[in-house]
Formats: C-alpha cells, sequence, structure tokens
C-alpha cells in the first residue's frame, strides 16, 4: 500500500488531473443541488402565490409544507411514463434531455462567487447565453413529437417568442458589455468593483429590457403563451408526464436561475457586497451568519410543534444545516487576519450575496407573475419587435457615444451616462405613445368595421 | 495527443452526421443530424483555440439560423416526402461526379499537403491573447470595407423582406 502511494507514475497522474478536480467536484454539487433548489423555488413561488391572494398554499406536508417538493418529486418518479402513440419515439426521449442539458451547461461558465465556478472562459458570457438559448430545442422537438395541435401550437410560440425576445436582451447585454469591455465573467464582475458602481445604475434602461426579455425567454407569465392553460392545456408539455414533464420542469427552473444569474453578474454586481469600497459598511459583513443564526433558531423553535416525529427530526436537521451554514459564513470574519481561514471570506461571503441577488431576481420573477394578466400573442410580438428593440438599439447607441465622450473627449462618465438615460426614455416615450395611438386607431376602425376584418 | 484524439472525434461526428442529413427520412430529423454536425464543426474551432468562433458558430447557426430551420418544417408539412423513393434515379451520372470531385480533393490534397500539418501542437490558450479582441480589431481595420459592405446587403435583405411582407402601407 505505501509503496503504490509513492509510485512516481501515479504522482504523474494525479498532477495531471489536479486542475481538473476542483471543477469536477462543482460539476458534481450543481448537477445534484440544482433540483432540490428548483424544487424548492416551485415550493417558494406556491407560497408567494398564495400569500399574495390571501391563501395558504401548501402546509400539509412537513412544517408550512416544507417537504412539499421532496413528496412531488417522489411522486413524479414513480409516476406512469406515458408515450403517444404516434410520437415520434427518439425525438420524444430525446427533447426533455436536450433542453435539461442546455441550461446545465449554461450553468458551467457561471461564476457564483470568486471561487466557485466550472471554468473561466474569456467567451464566459456569450457561451452561457449561447448554450442557455439552445433549450429551445428540446421545447420545439418535444412539441413536435408529441404529434398533437396543443403541443405543435405551443412550440412555434415558443420559437417564435425565443427569436423575437433573443435580440432585445441580446442588445441590453451588449450595453453593460460595452462598459465591462470584456466578455469573461470573472472580467466582468471586477470592472463593477473597480468603478464602484452597479451596471444598473449605469444602464437602468438596458437591465430593464433585460428583465422583460429574461421573462418571455423563460416562457413566464406574463408571457407565458407557450404553455398557456386556457388555451393550450399545457403547451409544448401537454403529452409528457412523468419523469420527462420533470426534466421539462428542471430545465425551466434551471434555465430561470440562470438568467437570474446573466443579470447579477452583468448588471447587480456579482458577488460584491452593496457598497464594498466603503469601511464605514463593513458591519454588512455579519448579515450572512446572522441571518443563517435566525433560520436556524426559528427552524428550532418550530420542531417541537411538529405532530410527525420524522418532521421534527427534519427540522433539527434544517436547524442543525443553516446552523453549520452561520459557523462556515462566520469562521472567516473572526479568524485572525491573514490566516487561511480568513483568506476564504471572498469566496464564502461571494457565493452568500450572489445566491441573494439571484433568488431576489428570481422573486421579482414572481412578483410579476402573479400582479400581470397575460399578454394576447400579437401584443406580445408587437411589444418586442416595435418597443424593445428599437429602445435597445437606441440604447446601445447612446451608451457608446456616452462612454466614447468619457474617454476620447475627457467627459465625466456620470453626466454623459444619465444624458444618454433620459433620451432613451424620450424615445421609448415617443414609441410608446405612437404604438398606443396605433393601437387605438385600430380598435376603433375594427369597432366600425365590426369585428374579424382580419380573418 | 488528447487535440488530435478531439480532432478526430468531432471531424468523425461532423462526417457522419453530415452523411445522416442527407439519408435521414424525416425532415425533421435531417434538421437534427445538421445541427449536430454545426455542433461538431464548433468543437473542431475550439480545438483549434478560436473560442469566438466556436461561440459564434453555435448562436448562429445552431441557436439562430437552425431553430428558423425547424420552425418552417413544422409549419410546412413533408410527409409527402418520406413515401418517395428518393435516390437512385441517376446513379451512373452521380457517381461520375462524385468520383470527378473525389479526385479533385484528393489531387488537392495531395499537392498541398506540405501545408496541412495536423493541429498536434497548438500552443495551449493560456498562451494566446484572447481572440474575441482580435476578431474585433481585425474587422475594424483590415477588413473595414467587407465587413460594411456585408452590413449594407443584410440591411438590403432586411428592408426587402419588410416592403414583401408589407403590402397596406
Amino acid at each position: 500500500m505505501h509503496a503504490l502511494l509513492n509510485n512516481p507514475t501515479l504522482h504523474k497522474i494525479l498532477y495531471k488531473f489536479e486542475p481538473l478536480l476542483l471543477p469536477l467536484i462543482f460539476a458534481l454539487v450543481i448537477v445534484a443541488v440544482l433540483p432540490l433548489i428548483a424544487g424548492y423555488i416551485v415550493l417558494l413561488e406556491r407560497k408567494v402565490m398564495a400569500h399574495m391572494q390571501v391563501r395558504l398554499g401548501p402546509m400539509r406536508v412537513g412544517p408550512h409544507g416544507l417537504l412539499q417538493p421532496i413528496a412531488d418529486a417522489v411522486k413524479l418518479l414513480i409516476k406512469e411514463d406515458i408515450v403517444p402513440e404516434s410520437a415520434d419515439r427518439l425525438i420524444f426521449w430525446l427533447a426533455p434531455l436536450l433542453s435539461v442539458t442546455a441550461a446545465m451547461l449554461a450553468m458551467s461558465a457561471l461564476a457564483f462567487g470568486p471561487g466557485f465556478q466550472i471554468a473561466e472562459l474569456n467567451i464566459g458570457l456569450l457561451f452561457v447565453v449561447g448554450i442557455g438559448a439552445m433549450g429551445i430545442f428540446g421545447i420545439v422537438l418535444g412539441g413536435w413529437a408529441s404529434n398533437s395541435h396543443y403541443s405543435l401550437l405551443g412550440a412555434m410560440r415558443s420559437a417564435a417568442q425565443l427569436v423575437s425576445y433573443e435580440t432585445a436582451a441580446g442588445m441590453a447585454i451588449v450595453g453593460a458589455l460595452l462598459m465591462a469591455g470584456t466578455l469573461s465573467i470573472r472580467g466582468i464582475v471586477q470592472e463593477q468593483a473597480d468603478t464602484g458602481i452597479w451596471f444598473i445604475f449605469a444602464a437602468p434602461i438596458g437591465f430593464f429590457i433585460y428583465v422583460v426579455a429574461s421573462i418571455a425567454e423563460t416562457n413566464r407569465a406574463p408571457f407565458d403563451l407557450p404553455e398557456a392553460e386556457s388555451e393550450l392545456v399545457a403547451g409544448y408539455m401537454t403529452e409528457f408526464s412523468g419523469f420527462r414533464w420533470a426534466l421539462y420542469f428542471l430545465a425551466e427552473y434551471t434555465n430561470m436561475v440562470v438568467v437570474a444569474a446573466i443579470a447579477t453578474t452583468l448588471f447587480l454586481g456579482g458577488w460584491l457586497r452593496p457598497f464594498p469600497l466603503t469601511p464605514q459598511l463593513n458591519f454588512l459583513d455579519w448579515l450572512p451568519p446572522v441571518l443563517m443564526l435566525a433560520i436556524a433558531g426559528y427552524c428550532l423553535i418550530r420542531a417541537p410543534k411538529e405532530p410527525v416525529g420524522v418532521q421534527k427530526l427534519f427540522m433539527v436537521a434544517v436547524a442543525g444545516f443553516f446552523l453549520a451554514l452561520c459557523v462556515v459564513l462566520l469562521a472567516p470574519l473572526v479568524a485572525p487576519a491573514g490566516s487561511m481561514i480568513a483568506g476564504w471570506k471572498a469566496s464564502l461571503h461571494g457565493g452568500f450575496w450572489f445566491l441573494l441577488k439571484v433568488f431576489l431576481y428570481i422573486y421579482l420573477f414572481m412578483w410579476l407573475r402573479f400582479t400581470f394578466p397575460r399578454y394576447r400573442f400579437d401584443q406580445l410580438m408587437r411589444l418586442g419587435w416595435q418597443f424593445l428593440i428599437p429602445v435597445s438599439i437606441v440604447n446601445v447607441a447612446g451608451i457608446a457615444i456616452a462612454l466614447a465622450l468619457h474617454r476620447a473627449l475627457g467627459w465625466y462618465l456620470a453626466p454623459s451616462l444619465i444624458l444618454t438615460t433620459v433620451l432613451t426614455l424620450v424615445v421609448a416615450g415617443f414609441l410608446g405613445a405612437a404604438g398606443e395611438r396605433k393601437e387605438k386607431s385600430e380598435a376603433i376602425v375594427g369597432e366600425f368595421w365590426g369585428a374579424g376584418r382580419d380573418a | 495527443m488528447l487535440d488530435l484524439v478531439v480532432f478526430y472525434f468531432f471531424a468523425a461526428l461532423a462526417i457522419l452526421s453530415a452523411i445522416l442529413v442527407v439519408t435521414a427520412r424525416s425532415a425533421v430529423h435531417s434538421a437534427i443530424f445538421l445541427i449536430t454536425a454545426l455542433l461538431a464543426t464548433a468543437g473542431i474551432f475550439l480545438q483549434l483555440r478560436a473560442e469566438f468562433l466556436f461561440i459564434v458558430q453555435i448562436i448562429l447557426y445552431v441557436g439562430g439560423i437552425m431553430v428558423l430551420f425547424i420552425f418552417v418544417i413544422m409549419l410546412v408539412n413533408l410527409d409527402v416526402a418520406e413515401h418517395q423513393l428518393r435516390f437512385r434515379r441517376q446513379a451512373w451520372i452521380a457517381t461520375l461526379i462524385a468520383l470527378v470531385m473525389g479526385a479533385h480533393i484528393a489531387m488537392a490534397i495531395y499537392v498541398g499537403r506540405a501545408g496541412l500539418p495536423l493541429a498536434s501542437s497548438a500552443p495551449p490558450s493560456s498562451v494566446l491573447e484572447p481572440n474575441t479582441e482580435l476578431v474585433g480589431r481585425a474587422l475594424f481595420s483590415s477588413y473595414m470595407l467587407p465587413f460594411e459592405i456585408a452590413s449594407v446587403l443584410l440591411l438590403v435583405a432586411m428592408i426587402g423582406a419588410v416592403v414583401m411582407a408589407k403590402r397596406k402601407v
């Protein structure tokens, strides 16, 4: 045994694979934890929806429905797997896998904090956007392979919607990239740390366009026409059941995490703490451990009130988990400066802030979902092509001019960016007014000539 | 060594799926194999350390053009093609042309074989300059005119499409 450990060839092999070890562990963590996170985002969504509608939401399984995602997952796994008789079996099998693979692959270039990243690419952001967009094939092919009208219509809507809104999202991203001057994920966050301003404040209109476009790309309400249940049953997912359906669901929520991570990296300062350069606000560093401690305490208080022994045990386990997180986040703060543990602060706290921002972004998605009614398809297309794309192009041009004024003529950056924002808002106002006027005149004409003029 | 393995893998994948594009019965299957062929080509770009071309290939061809292809295939019912006999109509002429083409390519490779070393020793990407910047600089300095001409061409095509699609003004 000893001789084996000291074997030089073994050492050589280990040395060669050593740089791959950490990324491999990160990849395993992402693949293992992501379904769990997706499940809990679903639970969160149901709870938020319920509370917004003055209901309780899931309450039965576990305290406040905390075990509901696990029960749902078990149910989905043991459900019967139905393949329609006239379906294209190969593609029917392939399509959900494509969706999940693309979404997971896009995660591989994202950085969840300065230390937690599978691969740092110098085309990082393009990679995430490009690979993430490939998930559309899963939706389109799945809808086609089911050989059903509802599925096909849902798939077509999804493709049309993605192609329309990808342009606006891309333009919004370009605006922020102009300021970052690099495509690498770390470079973008570093640039925000150096300039001391999150790009959301430098390009607020770009952020707004990205929010709208990313909702449309992830097929969520108010743009959830591909799966509009009152028109298309469940859209492209109609014929899928059991595990395949669960895969689609997983892909959808993974995509949400991906777009939220892109927005966080590009506009919300990535893993940076709010005001990282202001020493007076350093007490914010204590927020993460205190928050974890509060959650753990709450779970411990709730534990004895649970009716079943298993649930008590589960609550104690959750409390222990958060207590461990608290210790992990606290350690770098209390460790003596310069020690190894204190050096982990950037990674650990960066991860906390990044995930916090990602979840806040997803919460914003939920908020919008329960507030707005669904768009009609022509309204969706009009919004995309006649409003968002022109505004985003004006925005990119404006930012480029502002940066040129700053770099070539030595103007201050802030006033030129504010000027750009105001100008873009004026253009957006004109476009919006023109669109409204057109819609109104069409509505009047429609009333006069009777409905169904286009039919 | 690893480079060669990666290259042959993607090259074989590209050729295999290119063959399957023509032989597949259903149009959607053909489109899927075309996607695989494009992805394999992107893989070869990556093996050559041209990561910008890799991702542009994926975004433009796979994410843009192929989505529209599949969109159109799904709109148009192509079931008829599945029931037709599609090959062996002009077997002799086809063989002849294929042979001549093959001879051409073999000839070209044989003549220029000195300039075609297989990429066995591509430098590691850490040595190279990030090629997003390189591509941008080349496009906006040495190739400014062709770049602008191509842009104008695309603009003309776009305006043409709008004019043709829009009947009432």
